[in-house]
C-alpha cells in the first residue's frame, strides 16, 4: 500500500536524534531503552508489514512512573509517541515514524490481581490476551474477547483497538469487558479512570479510551471483567452448496431468537487453505461453511443445536458435522484462528475488516466476489458472520507492483461497499494507518472535526500515534 | 422560550440560533441530575417515531422523542427486547407521561440484567446528535462490531444531555427469553446473601439477575433472588442446578412465569424504596464483596435499601437533607466505586453533589470534552456538575 503517505519527519527532531537518545538513556534504566539500529529494527512495523519506518528510539518501561517520565520527556522535546503492545495490528496501528519514540509495554506483563468474588482481573497492559484467561482458569473463569492473535496480542493493544474475536457474538467486544484503566496522559500525569466497580461515574471516558487507537494516552494497567467458564461448548460444522444459503441461514438463526456463542463463515477457498494447514476435518466439497458453537450442559446444547439444525435444513444445509471430542473442537477452532496465517503461507494478502448489517451479507458476498473478479484476483472469505464483520482476504503477489495496486484498489472498493450497505470501515482491527484516508467515506467533515476536537482534549498537539485514524491535514 | 423542532435540521437551526443556554426536554419523567438552570428549553416531542426495526438483525433505530412504549410494542411483536432492562422511571420519580428514547440514553440507568447484558452504553450502537455548533454529528451506526474512528456513542450515554441534543439512537436488541425462573433464598443476612449471589455468579448457570431485598419488601424477611432466563428446558435445568449449588444457604424453590417477572420489575424500578416520596434515593456502584460492609457503614442513614447486581449496586433511601448526603459520602468514601443521588427535592439536588466530586485530572478532562462538543455551554448547564 505504497500510496499511504507519512508526513515528512521533523528535521529539527532528526538533527537532535543523538542527543534525544542520550537523554533517554540517562532518564531510564539501560535495559529499558533501545537505540541501536538492530534493536530498533524489531519495532519498524507491525502486522501491516508493507509499511516500515525506523523509530528514533524505543523505550520499554517497567512501571507507570517510567512511562510518565518518558512521556514528560517527549512532551518537553516535542517528540511524537507511538504506543505499542505486541505489534500485531493488521491496520498499521503500531507502525512508527523516523521522528517518533516507540513506547512498548512488553515489560509490563504481570497479572496484578485476580478477584474471583468480584469477578475482575487487574492486569498490566503488556499482558497477552490469552494469559489472562490462562491465569483465571485456576478459579474457573476466563477473559471473553478472543482475537485470533490472542496468543501474542496484549490487553493494551486490545483496549486501543477495542478488539473483538469469534466469541464476541455472545460475549461482546473489549469495551464491554473493561472496568477501568490507568492512563498516562500527554502531560505525563497518571490518571485512574473507572476501577473494580461495575459502572464508572461521570462521563464515560473508558468508552473513549477503548478504541482510541493509542491517541488519547498510554494505558498501563486495566481492570477487566472475568466470566465463569461454560459447562461445556460444542462447535458444529454446517456445509452449504451456496454462499447465499449459508448467509441467509445466519440471519434466520438470529431472527429465530437464537444467539449462539459464535457463528463463523468460511468459503471454499478459505476452507481449502486452512484444512491443508490445520487438518480440522472441514468439508472440502462445499461452497461455504459455518462454524456454529453452542455452550451449556450437554442437554442444553442438544436442544439448541436441534433448533439450529431445523433452520439450517430449511436453508439446504448438506453437511453437518458435530464435534464429538474436546480434541476435535480444538482442531476446529485452531483451523479458524489460523486462517490468516495459513493464507499467508500460500500468498500475500490484504485483509479487510468492514462490517455490514447481517441482512446484507448475501449482497455483500456477491459484491466482494465481483470486485475481486474484476481485478483478476482471488479472494478467501473467513469472518464473523453472526455480527456481519467480514474479513475478505484478497490474495496477490507483493513482488508484482501492478498486482499490489489491484489488490489495494479492490480492498478500498470492498470497504466503500461496507459503508454503502449500512455498515462501517472496520469492525475490530481499527483504522490505523491503513484506512485513515477512507474515513471521509463514513464521516462528514464536521464529524471528523468533532472527533479530532475530542482527541485534542487529551493530546492538544497530536503527538500520540500521529498520522493514524484521521486523514492528514491538507498541506 | 420553548422550541419543539420537527426534524433534525430544525433542531440544528434552533441550536445555531440559540443565544442562551437550553434545557433539553423529553417527557420529563426523570428528575435525575441537578435541576436545570437554563431559562429556555428545546423539546424533543416532535422528533418522534421508529426509523427502522430489523428483527433478523436485532437492531432498532428510533428518534429521541419516541415514547419507549412505542418501541417496546414494536419489539414485543417480534419477541424481542432492549437487553439492559430499562427501568420505568415513573415509579421512582412519581411522574406522569411516557418516557422517551432520548431520556433513556441521556440517563443511562440499566436494570438487573445489566449483569449479563451490559449497561445502556454497551447496547447503544449509534446516536445522532446536534452539537453546540449546530452541526449534526453521527456517531457509531447500526452494526455491533464497529471501531471506526473515535467512539462518541458511549460518552453521550449517561451525559444527561450535556454534550449535545440527541436526535436519534440505535439499539442492539436481544431475543425475549421464552422462560424465566427465580431461585429464592429466605432469611439470609447481607453477608450470607452476597456470598450466595457470589457463588451463583461464579457458576456456569448464566445468572441474569442477582438481588437481595430486605425485610418489609413484600415479606417480613429478607430474600436473596437469582434469576435464569432462556429456553424452557434450559431454564428448568439451570434453576435446579442453582438450588443444588446453594442448598447449604437454604435454597429450596424457584418462582416461575409472572411470579418471577413481577419481582424483577419491582427491583428494576426501585419500587421497594420509592415510598415515602419525600425521601432522597441513591444508587451506589461498588465491588460486590464490599456491599455488606458498605450497608453497615451507611447504618441508619439508609432508611431502606436493596442490593442489585450481585452486590455491585446498592439502592437506598435517606432523609432529604444535606446532613444525610454528607453521611452517605462519608460512609462510602473508603470503598472503591461511587454513589449518585438519583432522586431528591430540587433544593437538595442544587446544593449537594449529585455525582461525587471529580479529582482534578478528571475534572479537567470533563470540562475539556464538554467544551469540545458544546463550546458555548448551551446544553443542560448545571445538570451534571455545578458550573459545567
Amino acid at each position: 500500500m505504497s500510496q499511504i503517505a507519512f508526513p515528512p519527519p521533523d528535521p529539527a527532531i532528526l538533527a537532535r536524534a543523538d542527543a534525544i537518545r542520550a537523554s533517554l538513556k540517562a532518564l531510564l534504566p539501560e535495559e529499558c531503552v533501545v537505540v541501536d539500529e538492530a534493536g530498533r529494527r524489531a519495532f519498524e512495523t507491525d502486522a501491516l508489514t508493507a509499511y516500515r519506518r525506523m523509530p528514533l528510539a524505543v523505550v520499554l518501561p517497567r512501571t507507570s512512573e517510567e512511562v510518565a517520565a518518558a512521556l514528560k520527556f517527549c512532551r518537553e522535546q516535542g517528540v511524537a509517541i507511538v504506543p505499542r503492545g505486541a505489534g500485531t495490528s493488521l491496520a498499521g496501528g503500531a507502525v512508527p515514524q523516523e521522528d517518533a519514540i516507540v513506547v512498548g509495554l512488553s515489560k509490563m506483563n504481570r497479572v496484578l490481581e485476580l478477584n474471583y468474588a468480584d469477578r475482575y482481573a487487574k492486569v498490566e497492559a503488556g499482558c497477552t490476551n490469552l494469559s489472562i484467561s490462562e491465569a483465571a482458569a485456576a478459579g474457573g473463569f476466563f477473559y471473553a474477547p478472543d482475537p485470533s492473535s490472542q496468543l501474542a496480542c496484549t490487553i493494551g493493544g486490545n483496549i486501543a483497538m477495542n478488539s473483538g474475536g469469534a466469541h464476541c457474538l455472545k460475549y461482546g467486544v473489549t469495551s464491554n469487558h473493561l472496568l477501568g484503566v490507568r492512563l498516562v496522559t500527554f502531560e505525563g500525569e497518571i490518571v485512574d479512570l473507572g476501577g473494580p466497580a461495575l459502572d464508572p461515574e461521570g462521563l464515560d471516558f473508558l468508552g473513549l479510551i477503548c478504541g482510541g487507537e493509542g491517541q488519547l494516552g498510554i494505558v498501563t494497567e486495566a481492570y477487566v471483567r472475568i466470566l465463569p467458564l461454560a459447562e461445556s461448548a460444542r462447535p458444529v460444522l454446517f456445509g452449504f452448496d451456496s454462499p447465499e444459503d449459508a448467509s441467509l441461514c445466519v440471519a434466520a438463526i438470529i431472527g429465530a431468537g437464537i444467539v449462539p456463542v459464535a457463528m463463523e463463515y468460511m468459503d471454499k477457498l478459505a476452507i481449502e487453505i486452512t484444512e491443508n494447514f490445520a487438518h480440522a476435518g472441514y468439508p472440502l466439497d462445499v461452497e461455504a461453511m459455518l462454524i456454529v458453537e453452542c455452550e451449556g450442559s450437554a442437554r442444553e446444547i442438544d436442544a439448541e443445536l436441534k433448533r439450529i439444525l431445523d433452520i439450517a435444513r430449511e436453508h439446504k444445509v448438506r453437511v453437518v458435522r458435530e464435534s464429538q471430542t474436546a480434541l476435535e473442537s480444538a482442531q476446529i477452532w485452531k483451523g479458524r484462528k489460523s486462517a490468516f496465517g495459513a493464507t499467508g503461507r500460500i500468498a500475500d494478502y490484504i485483509c479487510m475488516d468492514g462490517t455490514v448489517p447481517t441482512s446484507q451479507l448475501p449482497e455483500a458476498l456477491r459484491r466482494v466476489a465481483a470486485i475481486c473478479a474484476a481485478e483478476g484476483l482471488r479472494v478467501a472469505n473467513v469472518f464473523h458472520a453472526g455480527d456481519g464483520n467480514m474479513h475478505p482476504l484478497i490474495l496477490y503477489n507483493c513482488n508484482d507492483p501492478a498486482e499490489q495496486e489491484k489488490a489495494e484498489r479492490a480492498g478500498m472498493a470492498v470497504l466503500a461497499m461496507s459503508v454503502e450497505l449500512g455498515g462501517c470501515l472496520t469492525g475490530e482491527h481499527g483504522v490505523g494507518l491503513e484506512k485513515r484516508d477512507l474515513m471521509t467515506k463514513q464521516y462528514s467533515a464536521a464529524e471528523i472535526a468533532q472527533q479530532k476536537a475530542v482527541r485534542a482534549v487529551f493530546d492538544p498537539q497530536g503527538r500520540f500515534n500521529p498520522a493514524k485514524v484521521f486523514p492528514l491535514e491538507a498541506a | 422560550m420553548s422550541e419543539a423542532p420537527a426534524d433534525e435540521l430544525e433542531a440544528a437551526e434552533v441550536v445555531r440560533g440559540a443565544n442562551a443556554p437550553l434545557d433539553i426536554a423529553g417527557a420529563g419523567t426523570r428528575a435525575f441530575g441537578r435541576p436545570g438552570e437554563a431559562a429556555a428549553r428545546v423539546s424533543t416531542a416532535r422528533l418522534s417515531g421508529i426509523v427502522f426495526h430489523e428483527p433478523a438483525e436485532l437492531v432498532v433505530r428510533a428518534r429521541a422523542g419516541t415514547p419507549l412504549v412505542q418501541v417496546q410494542a414494536a419489539l414485543d411483536a417480534h419477541n424481542q427486547m432492549l437487553p439492559f432492562e430499562p427501568m420505568d422511571p415513573r415509579v421512582l420519580f412519581g411522574t406522569m407521561g411516557e418516557p422517551t428514547v432520548g431520556g433513556l440514553v441521556a440517563t443511562a440507568l440499566a436494570g438487573p440484567r445489566r449483569l449479563s447484558a451490559g449497561a445502556v452504553r454497551d447496547n447503544v450502537l449509534g446516536v445522532r446528535l446536534v452539537n453546540g455548533r449546530g452541526e449534526i454529528v453521527a456517531a457509531g451506526g447500526r452494526v455491533t462490531k464497529n471501531v471506526t474512528g473515535l467512539d462518541l456513542v458511549k460518552i453521550t450515554c449517561g451525559a444527561l444531555g450535556t454534550l449535545g441534543l440527541i436526535t436519534e439512537a440505535t439499539f442492539k436488541l436481544a431475543p425475549r427469553p421464552r422462560a424465566e425462573a427465580t431461585v429464592v433464598i429466605r432469611r439470609l443476612d447481607d453477608v450470607a446473601g452476597v456470598a450466595a449471589m457470589t457463588r451463583a455468579l461464579g457458576s456456569a448457570y448464566g445468572v441474569s439477575g442477582a438481588a437481595l431485598i430486605h425485610a418489609g419488601m413484600g415479606r417480613d424477611f429478607p430474600r436473596t433472588l437469582l434469576r435464569v432466563e432462556g429456553f424452557d428446558e434450559s431454564v428448568a435445568y439451570r434453576a435446579e442446578s442453582l438450588i443444588g449449588l446453594l442448598a447449604d444457604f437454604g435454597a429450596k424453590h424457584a418462582l416461575t412465569g409472572e411470579d418471577s417477572s413481577k419481582i424483577w420489575r419491582a427491583i428494576r424500578d426501585a419500587a421497594f424504596i420509592a415510598e415515602p416520596r419525600e425521601r432522597a434515593v441513591w444508587r451506589a456502584s461498588l465491588r460486590p464483596s464490599d456491599a455488606p460492609a458498605a450497608l453497615a457503614a451507611l447504618g441508619d442513614a439508609a432508611r431502606a435499601s436493596l442490593v442489585d447486581h450481585g452486590g455491585g449496586t446498592l439502592w437506598f433511601s435517606t432523609d432529604p437533607t444535606e446532613a444525610a448526603a454528607s453521611a452517605v459520602r462519608a460512609a462510602l468514601s473508603r470503598f472503591p466505586g461511587h454513589a449518585e443521588l438519583i432522586r431528591g427535592p430540587d433544593a437538595l439536588r442544587a446544593r449537594v453533589d449529585v455525582f461525587s466530586t471529580l479529582p482534578p485530572a478528571l475534572a479537567r478532562l470533563t470540562r475539556g470534552v464538554k467544551q469540545s462538543l458544546d463550546p458555548r455551554g448551551l446544553f443542560n448547564p448545571g445538570r451534571m456538575y455545578s458550573g459545567y
